[in-house]
């Protein structure tokens, strides 16, 4: 019996030939990503790192993005503390305000390889396997220990594999894919499991695959996973890091997969998850005419290039609708600058939208675009829990920007493919 | 003891709103906002000793820890669920809160029952019957012991230390 690419990835972590699912390893991570919530995690161990130090300088990587211009004196002072511990212990891989929201950054930077495993305190680290990382969400205090020790325990989860076949409709995305196989999972679905997408992978591009891991904590899966291919060689050798690709690992052809799933990619339909849970998943036209006060475009989860490209195509100059708000949030300023260069944001603009500072802001109620009691959201983040936009008196509908965009179109919920331009 | 029920899926949201994340890290400005937008009864009347009985995947969402710091600070002697999401798992067991998965202790519990918790012998008793439960692993029980991650990091580093001495 071989083994998944799970079992592999782990195994070299842990400075051992195999491991086995179940098994509990040791591993000391190559990254440890972490934001805003730097200042409270430091704040926990404020003597220990006075005494011992930080123990890996080139295992944090910390990105400021969820508050991000600060909202009021606390977090301003928040990123202060930020500031001046990253400039003490001298840390090399610090992203300050606006940036861009800490999952994009790490990945434009190079600073995720195949291969890798990584931890963060923040549960979308599962967003690296799109480069083929093992990476995972921890919480604060793990990630203090880890500021202190550089290692932390990982119990080596089964494999659920997703083969893909088929090629995608018009209007149909890689959001598609990922709501319709969290709808069949459900959101505990992949609870301690590796969740590893193969077969067609190539006709996802990587900004695709990007979208897809980074939800894979949304049917509660440990790791999301793609192997290497050609498309991430030429990513990665693109960006400032230019990570190797000599840890890349496959599941071998003999691995032992908990369970396979095929999904046929010519089958999906623009869909779209109801207010509350992720896995609420229905075709978009089901919930046609649902009226929306408010479009979110961007996010971590569809807040990349393509992504404004998508919804700008869909408008296709049109004006929205009167009565919505339609909030684009780049998920970095290189996306913005790229966006702004080729007049994406002249376009979505023009067509009456407010392009925010990339961040993270308003996708958990954080800062700016919160909600009215009553008021009901259409977004492409990752997440629709009840109150997570500000209060628990709104709706949050999850769609694709495509479907964002003919929302943000017509008023109501629509199927992107009857308004095409 | 009051035992406090709650449904399949209880997300981190409801056990903390996000909008607080970035402002609230102490016990004490947790405490007045746990499980605000679920019950908003749990916060005033939730007392040390108390239970929390749900269904599957409790605890689902974001990695903020302010629902695991927040209960065993409100002095919550454990949480049984049939399931347990797993970044809010390992908060738990960082923060030295008792988590017990078990599906048939769930299942049993009916208003009104008392429960007893015995995480040494491994047991959770529940209206009269015992149910045992699989012990953590020896890594992990070492944590909870030390009553959490860091105290655990903090002994580790300081016998590390004086042995270099």
């Amino acid at each position: 019996m071989g083994d998944t690419a799970a079992q592999k990835i782990l195994a070299r972590a842990a400075g051992r030939d195999r491991v086995a699912v179940g098994e509990i390893v040791t591993v000391h991570p190559r990254r440890l990503l972490t934001h805003d919530n730097t200042a409270a995690i430091i704040g926990k161990i404020g003597d220990e790192l006075a005494e011992y130090g930080v123990a890996d300088p080139e295992q944090p990587v910390i990105v400021l993005d969820h508050v991000t211009p600060a909202r009021d004196t606390a977090t301003a002072a928040g990123h202060a503390a930020v500031r001046a511990f990253v400039a003490e212990h001298g840390l090399a891989h610090f992203y300050d305000v606006g940036r861009g929201i800490c999952h994009q950054v790490v990945l434009e930077e190079g600073l995720a390889a195949p291969g890798d495993v990584i931890v963060g305190s923040d549960s979308h680290t599962c967003s690296y396997g799109a480069v083929g990382a093992f990476a995972t969400g921890i919480d604060r205090t793990e990630a203090a220990a880890l500021l202190l020790t550089g290692e932390t325990w990982l119990k080596v989860p089964a494999t659920i594999r997703i083969l893909l076949t088929g090629a995608p409709g018009p209007a149909v995305t890689a959001k598609d894919l990922i709501l319709t196989l969290i709808g069949r999972l459900g959101a505990d679905g992949a609870t301690y499991r590796a969740v590893e997408f193969s077969g067609e992978v190539g006709a996802l591009s990587i900004s695709d695959r990007i979208t897809v891991a980074n939800m894979g904590i949304e049917m509660g899966a440990k790791a999301a996973l793609f192997a290497l291919d050609d498309l991430t060689r030429e990513f990665l050798a693109a960006t400032p890091a230019a990570p190797g690709t000599d840890r890349a690992v496959r599941s071998d052809d003999d691995a032992d997969f908990e369970s396979t799933r095929e999904i046929d990619l010519a089958d999906l339909v623009p869909v779209v998850a109801r207010p509350g849970r992720v896995d609420d998943v229905v075709p978009a036209a089901e919930a046609a005419g649902t009226r929306v006060e408010q479009v979110l475009l961007g996010t971590c989860t569809n807040g990349r290039l393509e992504d404004l490209h998508a919804a700008t195509t869909l408008l296709g100059g049109r004006p929205i609708a009167p009565g919505v708000r339609l909030l684009v949030l780049p998920a970095s300023r290189r996306i913005y600058a790229a966006a702004a260069g080729d007049g994406t944001l002249a376009a979505l603009s023009s067509s009456g939208a407010t392009v925010l500072p990339p961040g993270c802001g308003p996708c958990l109620g954080a800062h700016q675009g919160v909600l009215a009691p009553g008021e009901t959201c259409l977004s492409t983040a990752n997440r629709n829990f009840r109150g997570r936009m500000g209060t628990p008196e709104a709706d949050i509908w999850l769609g694709s920007p495509a479907t964002a965009a003919a929302a943000a179109l017509t008023g109501v919920i629509t199927d992107p493919r009857e308004v095409v331009p | 003891m009051r035992v406090w029920r709650y449904g399949d899926d209880v997300n981190t949201d409801q056990l903390f709103p996000g909008k607080y994340t970035y402002t609230c890290a102490t016990a004490e400005e947790i405490l007045p906002h746990l499980l605000e937008d679920l019950d908003p009864d749990f916060a005033g009347g939730v007392r040390p000793g108390d239970c929390i009985v749900a269904g599957r995947n409790f605890g689902c969402g974001s990695s903020r820890e302010q629902p695991a710091l927040g209960l065993k600070a409100a002095g919550i002697a454990g949480i049984i669920a049939e399931s347990f999401a797993r970044i809010f798992y390992r908060a738990a067991i960082n923060q030295g809160l008792l988590l017990i998965e078990s599906p048939a202790a769930v299942a049993a519990w009916s208003e009104g029952d008392e429960i007893a918790l015995d995480p040494a012998a491994g047991t959770v008793t529940v209206g009269g019957t015992t149910f045992q439960v699989p012990p953590l692993p020896p890594l992990l029980l070492q944590i909870r012991e030390a009553g959490g991650l860091l105290s655990a990091v903090r002994e580790r580093l300081a016998a590390e230390r004086d042995v270099n001495r």
